[in-house]
């Protein structure tokens, strides 16, 4: 029998380096997989609460979430592709136009 | 006790894609080591009784969305990141694991404190698969019944990412 | 029957309103026609009213008319209406016929001045608000007068408002003003909340019911007091009469009008009209009498050295309605309102031979270089003479019946300081009267050579009295021509009409108060007091004049010597002057250098002035420049606006840094913001 904390746990340090991805890494593809790591981590929460509560709620949060990263994630990219056709580059520290 | 080995087993490989992820200069292998992570996720899924989910992690999350990453990694032939030259890399080395193994203690100690780790969860019911829960039937009725309406907005959601994706990455004629 | 009175005031408003806003472009005639002609319609009307009111039965007196309600909060409320008895048809009579004479005068004398209709529309603004004062039904509508005409003497002393003193008399005269009225808004209030309503026809049985506040000071007094502040202020009394002399820098047919014969005698009026409250308030009565006393003599000893023709009428005047005030305080109101109207025929009628003197000079207004003038100006002269004998309270011109009968009133009341005082500041007026009628008329001409006035006129400095509208004073005079280029002449007949008309006026309006000891019948008496009967306010009240219940004979006698005495000290007067005016007119020089300090202080009118100046004045102007300008505009309130635009500034200054176009510092906002969110969740879970 598992304790619900270890679960929590590891949903943390799964939340944590996506944290940290998104905040030190300078491809722009990179960024974009640490937000998709955050995002299961999260689901792992949900599914883990299910699991205690004994209800399907947290899975069909999971299916949302699931849902929406797709989407999310599809757009982004062709976002990174337009940018990429002009700027040459996926160095998000070059794309600095709006720079004062 | 199974239970708790494989627990341990698939967490060390999902903690083990994840620091991967950051530790990767090139993109792809932090894709592949993300599908590592998602692959593992459904494992423990599995292991806490949710047959859909897990099935719908590997088959749209791994096997669509990480493939449009790769894809797209591919597409635009980005090379490895550029170490900036005023950038410490022993900061970068020792400083995101020491946060990351931080934070996981921070919340062990919570969750050891709040008596989460009283409540047992998984086991031998869970392990040999219920009827009634978790799996496509059961969730199937939740979501056609009482949340049918998010299930349409997220249709129409989808419908709009498309929509978007296709005009954003379009080239101009 | 309505007698329709509010087509009295009214009318003079019309042609106010007719000049001011379009005489302008009229011809000089239309100007005069509208002026005058909506002046006699009042004073003809008032001659109508007062035909009517004699027909009335005493039990129609007071005639009141209610127009319409003006206000109404709560349980107070305020109309528009007409209050006719003695007192206002008399007031009203003199307002109209004195007034109109002042209107015809100043075609004339303003002939040549620029600015014309809107002079003729501010004097016949103060005719309405004048006339609304004196015919008004409540104290509120009184107050409108008040103000009213408080309004247009500052616009008429400041007429030739581009010459700096002309614009600071006044400021000064109304901010004075202000000063008194701020005391009978007071006596207002307190009428309001004591007894709940401001009509005069409510408040009178209200007021009856108190009894006389012997021993302590109660409403009544504090009531009294107060309308004593607001009528020192109007009426030029001790301690506000400062703004009269200096209110000489108008128009000589304003000082007439306004500071002589009717505004000034608004406080007289409105505490004879209060009379219910004097009557019952002993301290009061005793303030009055004594500022009036205190303020007569004061004022008299001015006027002995001032140089200044107007000057020396106008410390006259505050002088004679410190007589007036003496009189109510000892109530004798009958004697007050009687020598209201004597003085305002012949105050009116000195001011206005002084203004043809000055006129005639060209502009001069100094003594000491006029003399000798009745040769050149006859009509004037004589007009004048007869004024002179009426102020000095010489029979049988009219100021000797007036002025005997406020001093009678007051020995046989039993203030025999106040009579002595009172019969001394008489031979002073006497003196002050025929020195300034010595040196103007008599003696030899001191003033510039007659034939080099003609060539000497645009280097003349002397037009201190035209030099107000400089541009169109030059323009005029160089148009005119004829004025002024000649050696002292007499005025034109428009304005000696006037002049002789008052001068009858002066001869035989004291012939109306003849007093029972000379044989007379007192018409004015008889006529006037049912108006100050405790009777007129509830019917079967005991009346309260003195001096009623003691035997005639014993009375009259009395009253003959102390008249004698009376009309002696002002033949010693006229003896004085007479010796050092006109017999040894170098004696006055040496006396004013053997009295040296005590001449000068009475030449620096007691130094009043410096003192106020001192102060209230001075700490005034820097409380309100440091602490008021520097301190809360400067430094509260725009510091606050431009502060609170200078902290917008900086904090989005701050802000700005978030914009920064970097993209992973967008980042770092997000998570910054996700874990400020996050922990404010889990410390609202915790609780």
């Amino acid at each position: 029998m598992v304790p619900l904390s270890y679960y929590l746990v590891l949903s943390a340090i799964l939340f944590a380096c996506g944290v940290a991805g998104f905040l030190i890494k300078r491809n722009i593809i990179t960024i974009f997989l640490s937000i998709e790591l955050m995002l299961n981590g999260v689901n792992l929460s949900f599914v883990a609460f299910a699991a205690q509560l004994n209800k399907l709620e947290g899975h069909i949060f999971v299916f949302f979430v699931m849902v929406v990263a797709a989407a999310e994630a599809a757009v982004g990219l062709a976002i990174i592709i337009a940018v990429f056709r002009t700027r040459e580059t996926l160095n998000v520290d070059r794309v600095n136009l709006l720079k004062l | 006790m199974l239970a708790l080995v494989l627990f341990f087993i698939f967490a060390a490989l999902c903690v083990g894609g994840a620091i991967n992820l950051l530790v990767q200069k090139h993109p792809i292998n932090s894709a592949l080591s993300l599908i590592v992570v998602m692959g593992s996720l459904a494992l423990i899924y599995l292991l806490l009784g949710a047959e859909f989910v897990a099935a719908v992690q590997v088959i749209v999350y791994a096997g669509a969305v990480m493939v449009l990453f790769v894809f797209v990694i591919m597409l635009l032939n980005a090379g490895e990141e550029v170490r900036l030259p005023h950038e410490s890399r022993v900061a970068t080395m020792l400083g995101v694991p020491a946060l990351i193994i931080g934070l996981g203690i921070t919340a062990a100690v919570v969750s050891h404190l709040t008596g989460l780790d009283r409540i047992a969860i998984g086991g031998p019911t869970v392990m040999n698969g219920s009827d009634v829960f978790g799996n496509p039937q059961a969730v199937g009725h939740l979501l056609f019944r009482n949340y049918l309406l998010p299930f349409e907005v997220t249709s129409i959601l989808i419908l709009i990412a498309i929509m978007g994706a296709v005009v954003l990455a379009r080239r101009e004629e | 029957m309505s007698m329709h009175l509010w087509i009295i005031p009214l009318l003079p408003l019309a042609g106010a309103a007719v000049n001011g806003l379009l005489g302008k472009r009229f011809p000089r005639a239309l100007v005069n026609a509208i002026a005058l002609g909506f002046t006699a319609a009042p004073f003809a009307m008032a001659l109508w009213v007062a035909a009517q009111f004699a027909g009335l039965s005493p039990d129609q007196i007071p005639h009141i008319e209610r127009y319409a309600t003006w206000l109404s909060a709560g349980a107070f409320s305020a109309e528009y209406g007409m209050y006719l008895d003695q007192l206002s048809v008399i007031m009203m009579l003199v307002v109209t016929g004195v007034g109109f004479l002042i209107h015809v005068y100043s075609v004339g004398y303003m002939e040549h001045e620029g600015g014309y209709y809107r002079y003729f529309a501010y004097l016949n603004i103060f005719m309405f608000f004048m006339l609304t004062l004196v015919l008004a039904n409540n104290y509120l509508l009184m107050f409108v007068g008040w103000e009213g005409v408080g309004l247009a003497s500052y616009l008429l002393i400041g007429f030739w408002f581009l010459k700096k003193s002309a614009a600071d008399a006044g400021k000064k005269a109304f901010i004075t003003n202000r000063v008194g009225d701020f005391g009978f808004l007071i006596a207002l209030f307190l009428l309001i909340k004591h007894f709940g309503t401001l009509q005069y026809d409510s408040l009178w049985p209200l007021i009856s019911r108190y009894p006389v506040e012997t021993g302590a000071a109660g409403l009544l007094t504090a009531i009294g007091l107060l309308m004593l502040v607001g009528a020192t202020g109007k009426s030029a009394q001790i301690p506000l009469y400062v703004w009269l002399p200096d209110a000489m820098e108008g128009p000589t047919p304003v000082s007439a009008l306004i500071h002589a014969a009717t505004m000034v005698t608004a406080g007289v009026y409105m505490v004879a009209r209060s009379h219910l409250v004097f009557n019952r308030a002993p301290d009061a009565q005793m303030a009055v009498a004594v500022i009036g006393t205190l303020t007569a003599i004061f004022a008299a000893s001015i006027g002995i050295v001032q140089t200044d023709i107007k000057k020396v009428l106008a410390y006259s005047t505050i002088s004679q309605l410190g007589y007036m005030f003496m009189a109510c305080g000892v109530l004798d109101y009958v004697g007050g309102i009687f020598h209201l109207m004597t003085h305002a025929f012949f105050k009116a009628l000195l001011f206005l031979a002084a203004g043809s003197v000055i006129h005639g000079l060209g502009g001069e207004q100094d003594m000491r270089h006029m003399g000798g003038l009745r040769k050149y100006l006859p009509y004037t002269f004589w007009s004048m003479t007869i004024a002179t004998f009426a102020i000095a309270g010489l029979p049988p011109f009219a100021g000797f019946f007036s002025k005997d009968r406020i001093l009678w009133s007051a020995w046989s009341s039993g203030y025999h300081v106040l009579w002595l005082v009172g019969v001394i500041t008489a031979g002073m007026t006497s003196f002050y009267m025929f020195r300034l009628w010595f040196l103007t008329f008599f003696g030899k001409y001191r003033g510039p050579n007659p034939e080099t006035v003609a060539h000497g006129h645009d280097a003349d400095a002397q037009h201190a009295g035209h030099t107000g509208a400089v541009q169109d004073a030059k323009d005029a005079h160089a148009a005119a021509g004829s004025h002024g280029h000649r050696s002292p002449h007499e005025s034109p007949w428009v304005m000696v009409v006037p002049l002789m008309i008052l001068a009858l006026l002066s001869l035989v309006g004291g012939w109306a108060g003849v007093p029972h000891s000379l044989h007379g019948s007192d018409r004015f008496g008889t006529f006037l007091s049912p108006a100050f009967n405790e009777a007129s306010a509830t019917p079967g009240a005991a009346a309260a004049t003195p001096a009623e219940a003691k035997p005639e004979s014993e009375d009259n006698s009395t009253e003959l010597a102390f008249s004698s005495i009376s009309v002696g000290l002002a033949a010693l007067g006229f003896l004085a002057a007479w010796w050092l005016y006109y017999k040894r007119p170098e004696l006055p020089e040496r006396m004013a250098k053997a009295a040296g300090g005590l001449y000068t202080l009475l030449l620096d009118k007691y130094k009043i002035d410096e003192l106020y100046g001192a102060v209230i004045i001075q700490p005034l102007i820097l409380l309100s420049t440091n602490v008021f300008w520097k301190g809360i505009d400067q430094g509260l309130i725009d510091r606050a606006v431009d502060g609170s635009a200078t902290d917008a500034r900086e904090a989005s200054d701050a802000m700005r840094h978030m914009q920064s176009g970097n993209i992973r510092s967008y980042a770092g906002w997000v998570a910054v913001g996700a874990a400020a969110v996050i922990a404010f969740m889990v410390w609202r879970g915790v609780r």
